[in-house]
C-alpha cells in the first residue's frame, strides 16, 4: 500500500517544528543554568532535539521534495510553522522550564513509542533511534519534577504554580490534524486522541507522585491553533533571532 | 599509461579487509582512543572498479563529530590510492552501544571512562544509578548528571575511590 504523502508529511513537520523550537528554548539555558550540571543538561538536550528536528527535516527533503533542512528551519514564515504553543513560550524561571519539560517530553516519548510500529518505515526506523535518546530526557524531566514537587514548601508552591500555567497549554500538543483518519487507516500513527489519553494517564500518575495537584482547565481553546499556523506572540521574535545569521548571507557555504 | 597500470595494481592489492584495517587509525574526535571500527559505526565497505563506497552510521542523532569522521574516513581511503571514494551516512541502520567491540570497552576504561553494559536491545535506566567505576571497578557509585561533556557521556561519583567519572552512556 502506498502511503499518501500529505498526512505523514504533516505529522513529521509538526514533530520537527516542536523539536526545533523546544530545542532552541532549551539552548537558552546555556550559560544560565542554576547549577553547572543543569546548564549542561539543557544544552545537551537542546543539541539532541535540534538533531531530531534535522533528521525529520531530512526525510521531508529527501523523500517528499520539501526544501532542504536549513531552509525549512530558517526560511519559513511563522504561518508555515506547525509547532504547538507550549514549546513557544520563553524559558521563564527554572520552575516553568521544568514543568514544560515534564509535560512536553512525556508526550514526545509516547509519540515515538507509538511510531515504533509505524507503517512508514523511515519514521519507524528513526523512532527506534530517537526513542533511546529521549529516555535520558524523560528521566531528567521526571526526576526534577518529582524532586522539586516534593522538596521544600517553596519549591512545592513554585512547581504547582508553574504546572498551573503550563498544564492548560498541553492539549495543544494533541490538536487533531486534518489527516487523523488517514494516518490511522494507513497505520502510520494511531492518532492524537490515543496519544492524548496515554499521556494523561501517565502524567496524572506522575503529578500525584510529585505531591502536586492536577490543575483544572476551564477554557479548552487555550493552547490550540499551533498545528494550523496560529501561534503565540513569542514565536516570531524567536524565529527572527534563530534566523538572524542565516539571513545575513543566505547562499553562503558553511 | 604507466600511471594507469599502477592504479590497476593497487586495485588488486588493496582489499576490503585492508581498508577496514586502515580505518582503525581514524579516531573519534570526542573520544580519541576509539577508532571508527571500535565504535562500530562502519556498516559496510564496497569496492567496485577502483571506487570505494563506505556506509557509516551516526552514534547519537545529533552527534557533531559525524562530518569530521566522514571526511577523515574519506581522506584515509584516498591515501591508500583510491580516487573515487564516497562515504555515505546511512540513517536506515540504528546505532546502539552493543555495537562497540570488547576491545573498545577496554580502551574506554583505560582512558578513564565508564563503559556501557551489553543490553541486547533495550537498556534500563536503573542500572545507570550504579555504573561501574573505571578507576577502581566498584559499583558503589551514584549518577550525578545524565548529561556530560559530550552527548554520549553521563557524570557519576564513586563512593569507594571518592572520584567522579564520566561514562559512555548505554544507548
Amino acid at each position: 500500500m502506498r502511503i499518501k504523502m500529505q498526512p505523514v508529511e504533516e505529522l513529521m513537520l509538526k514533530m520537527a517544528d516542536d523539536a526545533l523550537i523546544i530545542g532552541h528554548r532549551n539552548s537558552e539555558w546555556t550559560g544560565l543554568g542554576p547549577i553547572l550540571e543543569e546548564d549542561i543538561a539543557f544544552s545537551s538536550m537542546a543539541q539532541d532535539k535540534i538533531g531530531h528536528a534535522l533528521a525529520l527535516y531530512k526525510i521531508l527533503h529527501e523523500q517528499f521534495g520539501e526544501p532542504d533542512s536549513d531552509l525549512l528551519a530558517f526560511h519559513r514564515g511563522e504561518k508555515d510553522f506547525k509547532c504547538c504553543h507550549l514549546v513557544e513560550f520563553p524559558i521563564g524561571e527554572y520552575d516553568f522550564t521544568t514543568a514544560r519539560h515534564f509535560l512536553f517530553d512525556n508526550a514526545e516519548i509516547l509519540r515515538y513509542e507509538l511510531l515504533l510500529q509505524s507503517s512508514f518505515e523511515p519514521l519507524a526506523r528513526l523512532a527506534k533511534k530517537i526513542h533511546g535518546e529521549l529516555k535520558y530526557h524523560l528521566l531528567h524531566a521526571n526526576s526534577w519534577f518529582t524532586r522539586l514537587g516534593r522538596g521544600t514548601e517553596e519549591s512545592h508552591a513554585r512547581m504547582q504554580s508553574a504546572l498551573n500555567s503550563t498544564y492548560p497549554l498541553a492539549p495543544g500538543i494533541f490538536e487533531a490534524s486534518p489527516f487523523e483518519k488517514e494516518l490511522i487507516e494507513l497505520k502510520v500513527f494511531p492518532g492524537e486522541k490515543v496519544l492524548h489519553e496515554m499521556w494523561e494517564e501517565k502524567v496524572h500518575a506522575l503529578i500525584g507522585e510529585a505531591h502536586l495537584q492536577i490543575p483544572s482547565v476551564k477554557d479548552a481553546t487555550i493552547g490550540m491553533g499551533g498545528r494550523n499556523g496560529y501561534h503565540t506572540e513569542h514565536l516570531q521574535p524567536l524565529l527572527n533571532e534563530m534566523s538572524e545569521v542565516f539571513r545575513l548571507e543566505e547562499n553562503v557555504e558553511w | 599509461m604507466v600511471k594507469s597500470l599502477i592504479v590497476i595494481e593497487q586495485e588488486q592489492i588493496i582489499s576490503k579487509e585492508e581498508i577496514l584495517e586502515a580505518l582503525r587509525e581514524v579516531m573519534d574526535p570526542e573520544i580519541p582512543v576509539l577508532s571508527v571500527i571500535d565504535l562500530g559505526i562502519i556498516e559496510n565497505v564496497e569496492i567496485e572498479d577502483n571506487a570505494v563506497t563506505v556506509k557509516m552510521i551516526p552514534t547519537f542523532t545529533a552527534c557533531p563529530a559525524i562530518k569530521i569522521m566522514q571526511q577523515q574516513i574519506k581522506e584515509k581511503i584516498v591515501s591508500l590510492g583510491f580516487e573515487d571514494v564516497k562515504v555515505i551516512v546511512d540513517d536506515s541502520v540504528s546505532w546502539n552501544s552493543d555495537r562497540m567491540s570488547e576491545e573498545a570497552k577496554r580502551k574506554l576504561e583505560k582512558f578513564g571512562l565508564g563503559i556501557p553494559n551489553r543490553h541486547g536491545g533495550e537498556f534500563s535506566l536503573e542500572e545507570i544509578e550504579h555504573s561501574k567505576c573505571p578507576h577502581c571497578g566498584s559499583s558503589d557509585t551514584t549518577m550525578n548528571s545524565l548529561f556530560g561533556s559530550t552527548l554520549c557521556r553521563s557524570i557519576h561519583f564513586c563512593f569507594d575511590c571518592k572520584q567522579s567519572f564520566e561514562r559512555f552512556k548505554p544507548l
